[in-house]
């Protein structure tokens, strides 16, 4: 009998492997989606006696880009981001998320900061708000700062160019009330 | 012409590996000898055709032919030739046809090594390794195809991703294959005694060599890989716990395991329906990774292209080839009898211990790796795991591991009286507790919290040396000792190495991140850094900014470091490429940032005492390998083939 053991693991792990492939782990989790965006008042990563909070990104398209300077990911999306920075109707935030302060600092420093601002969430307390799940994550709020999408994983140009940027484009042509 | 006919040479190849599960094992049921002897054959033409695609998609590369889909998704004209070449199992496809080309050639090595083997159990062997080959093949065909074509035809190919042309990743993902690959020997020799009934001393000691190549392979490929990480990524780090390494550790850790369980059932017939167990997962666990690499179940830094319906065939396939051996394991292990019986304090006690180990030291692995795969699947939320959960599992498995690696190369067969043994190994543990608290003197209190790992780096160092005297006092002479002693003394130095170089690297590294202008020199610890020149230099398919930075010491110039920042072309892609000055005690390692203000550049400095002994641990442990498989035992005594346990 104990010899049907490694066999009964193996089709416990097999099932949670096929649930898994039905899953997307890029996709948005939907308890968010459509919802106000949570509130914030963070220290922002450049200048910590400053703040970060969710009305500063009100009435206008903003991106909440997640990262951490120990996640490898963020290195490949980082080119684009600072594409992006350079374009003046693209609202781009940083969350810092479980990260330290100095090492956050350095990593701007070293690969340049793209945000116009970055919130340092070094508790990930905010980012449970959000429903962080990993990094890099980026979040689209509208005007009035309701989340409208979610993309999970590095940007690239085509995931920009065919999914985020057509939907700011729509969220820009709302009326903000 | 030549795409078609390299597609051709797939679907034959796919015909005969068909051909070579299922006519030799019905052979062999019924005693048809004709059909037993359709083995060997067909598996040399399986591995004729497979070398055909091979050729024909590296010469679609060469000629620039992106006509072809998958060469012109990874290739571009302006591409070096050996990169052109490399890129042939750049992507999903290619890896594939790679993973497939070379199990083809083991079952050739298996077909032309084997000729003292008994011929029942050689034809069992191939026709398990067809049998793997048939699904990977299919999915190839099915799935993809890398000779699909693209019409109309573009003119230039989308290039090889930059992160990927290095010479480190030509050769990094042949060896791991050859590793992961390799274990289908180990697999289909278990799969053949389970169905033969005969799981006995020969059965582990044809086995040995075969599982013993493939680790080192693998050792290599994961060695490989983490030395490409760590001058490549650009950030100084050698190991992320990233999902697509956990792939390839997981089966290094139970192929261990099964290389020392494999040596206690040949030599005193025991632990057999474990070591069988371990066989099939070891493989079982290089299929997993493969499953996880290219399903896209999990995000990595590694992740492909990714498709749930080849996820499903993966796993669909998965299912078949491990839950039938793990049903065979079942219904065949009961029968199979225990073997020689030994004391609690015994090396197979030491063994089976650190075995035992090591398999939980890969369940956490695999648990760390699919636990957020877990959690999302039960709609517990999403998370990940990080390196502090593998950090921590591993610090409390190994201490003791390296306490019984050390133990069990001096402890005797069957039983040791434990007063002798204390008597023994007193002053051995003594000293490596003191030689283990030496750095502390040298490098300050911070050297405590690695004191444990020293010590145990030591005691692993003293036990072997103190084995090799054992061995030679009763007249025995150095060069008379066997090679797989030698081999296994040498494979565990290479832990011993490893430790020491993990640990003092991890603590002592130096980090800083420095804003360095032309022609200013900036002094941090004992050395200065000054920038002579920066200027654009012109690559192949890139353009790169270069710093010349003199690094010198005590005003004695010691190294010139030339850092890059690259553009690649075609895919804009900016890749930092550290410059490093190596030392055997410690390496320096300068990456450009990004440019400041008033000719100003940031620039991040690493200071690494150590850093290469993780990687000279891994080579002492291939070299270990290959010495335990040229031992004499495995070519010597060719007429007999003796199926009892080796007397010893």
């Amino acid at each position: 009998m104990r010899y049907l053991i490694p066999f009964g693991v193996f089709v416990v792990l097999t099932a949670f492997l096929y649930i898994g492939l039905g899953l997307n782990p890029r996709e948005l989790q939907s308890t968010l989606l459509e919802k106000p965006a949570p509130t914030f008042n963070l220290p922002q990563v450049n200048d910590p006696t400053k703040t970060l909070k969710k009305e500063d990104l009100l009435g206008k398209v903003s991106l909440i880009n997640v990262w951490a300077s120990w996640c490898v990911s963020c290195r490949q999306e980082h080119p684009l981001l600072m594409q992006l920075s350079k374009q003046k109707n693209i609202h781009l935030y940083g969350l810092n998320w479980k990260d330290e302060l100095t090492a956050a600092k350095s990593w701007l420093m070293q690969h340049g900061d793209p945000y116009r601002a970055s919130a340092f969430d070094p508790t990930g307390r905010t980012g449970i708000d959000y429903g962080v799940t990993g990094t890099p994550e980026t979040f689209i709020l509208d005007k009035k700062g309701v989340v409208r999408y979610k993309y999970v994983g590095p940007i690239t140009k085509e995931v920009f160019a065919k999914i985020i940027f057509p939907v700011i484009q729509q969220l820009e042509n709302q009326p903000i009330s | 012409m030549i795409p078609e006919f390299g597609h051709f040479s797939l679907i034959l190849a796919f015909c005969l590996a068909l051909v070579q599960t299922i006519i030799p094992l019905i052979g062999v049921a019924y005693r048809i000898p004709n059909w037993t002897a359709v083995a060997k054959p067909a598996a040399a033409g399986q591995w004729f055709f497979m070398a055909m695609a091979f050729s024909c998609l590296t010469y679609a590369f060469i000629q620039n032919d992106f006509s072809v889909a998958y060469v012109a998704q990874n290739s571009n004209s302006a591409l070096p030739i050996f990169y052109r070449i490399s890129a042939v199992w750049g992507g999903h496809e290619g890896s594939l046809l790679l993973w497939v080309v070379i199990l083809a050639c083991w079952t050739l090595a298996v077909a032309l090594f084997s000729r003292r083997l008994p011929e029942q159990m050689v034809v069992r062997v191939i026709s398990v390794m067809g049998f793997v080959s048939c699904g990977f093949l299919l999915f190839m065909i099915a799935t993809s195809n890398p000779f699909d074509r693209i019409f109309p035809a573009p003119l230039e190919g989308r290039d090889l991703n930059p992160l990927l042309q290095d010479p480190g990743l030509i050769f990094h993902p042949p060896t791991l294959y050859m590793g992961y690959v390799g274990f289908s020997v180990a697999f289909g020799f278990a799969i053949a005694a389970l169905l033969g009934g005969n799981l006995d001393s020969a059965w582990a000691r044809w086995s040995r060599p075969w599982t013993t190549i493939s680790w080192v392979f693998l050792t290599a490929g994961i060695t490989l890989g983490s030395w490409w990480a760590y001058y490549e990524l650009g950030w100084g780090g050698w190991w992320f716990w990233d999902p697509v390494e956990n792939a390839s550790f997981m089966p290094w850790l139970i192929g261990t395991a099964l290389i020392h369980s494999l040596a206690v059932t040949e030599k005193r017939g025991t632990f057999k329906t474990w070591t069988v167990l371990l066989a099939i997962i070891a493989f079982s666990l290089s299929l997993l990774g493969t499953f996880l690499v290219r399903s896209g179940v999990l995000t990595s830094v590694h992740a492909f292209a990714t498709d749930p319906e080849r996820g499903i065939f993966i796993l669909a396939f998965l299912g078949v080839v491990i839950g039938l051996s793990l049903l065979l394991y079942a219904w065949r292990a009961p029968t199979v009898g225990n073997g020689g019986s030994f004391e609690m304090i015994s090396r197979e006690s030491m063994l089976l211990i650190n075995n035992i180990l090591l398999a939980t030291a890969a369940g956490s692995v695999l648990l760390g790796t699919l636990y957020p795969l877990f959690l999302d699947a039960l709609k517990l939320g999403k998370i990940s795991v990080g390196p502090p959960y593998f950090g921590t599992v591993f610090y409390f498995i190994m201490i003791p591991l390296v306490f019984f690696l050390g133990l069990g190369s001096l402890v005797r067969w069957k039983q040791h009286a434990l007063s002798d043994l204390i008597k023994k190994l007193r002053w051995t543990l003594l000293l490596s507790v003191i030689a283990g608290f030496i750095p502390v003197l040298f490098l300050g209190t911070t050297g405590l919290a690695i004191f444990p790992a020293l010590a145990g780096a030591f005691w692993i160092i003293f036990t072997a040396f103190q084995s090799i005297i054992e061995k030679t006092r009763h007249k025995t002479k150095l060069k008379d000792l066997s090679m797989s002693f030698y081999g296994a003394t040498i494979a565990h130095l290479g832990v011993a190495v490893f430790i020491i170089g993990a640990v003092i690297s991890n603590t002592y590294s130096i980090e800083k991140d420095i804003r360095i202008v032309k022609g200013q020199a900036l002094e941090i610890g004992d050395y200065s850094f000054l920038m002579e020149q920066i200027k654009e230099i012109k690559g192949a398919n890139y353009t790169a900014t270069q710093g010349e930075i003199v690094v010198s010491k005590a005003g004695k110039e010691i190294a010139r470091l030339q850092p890059e920042k690259r553009i690649y072309k075609v895919q804009t892609m900016p890749m930092t490429e550290a410059a490093i000055d190596w030392g055997f005690f410690r390496d320096i390692y300068v990456a450009l940032g990004e440019p400041l203000e008033n000719n100003a550049w940031s620039m991040r400095i690493y200071y690494k005492p150590f850093v290469r002994w993780i990687w000279f641990g891994g080579i002492f442990m291939m070299i270990g390998g290959l010495l335990a498989i040229s031992d004499k035992r495995y070519r010597s005594n060719k007429k007999s083939i003796s199926t009892q346990p080796a007397i010893v």
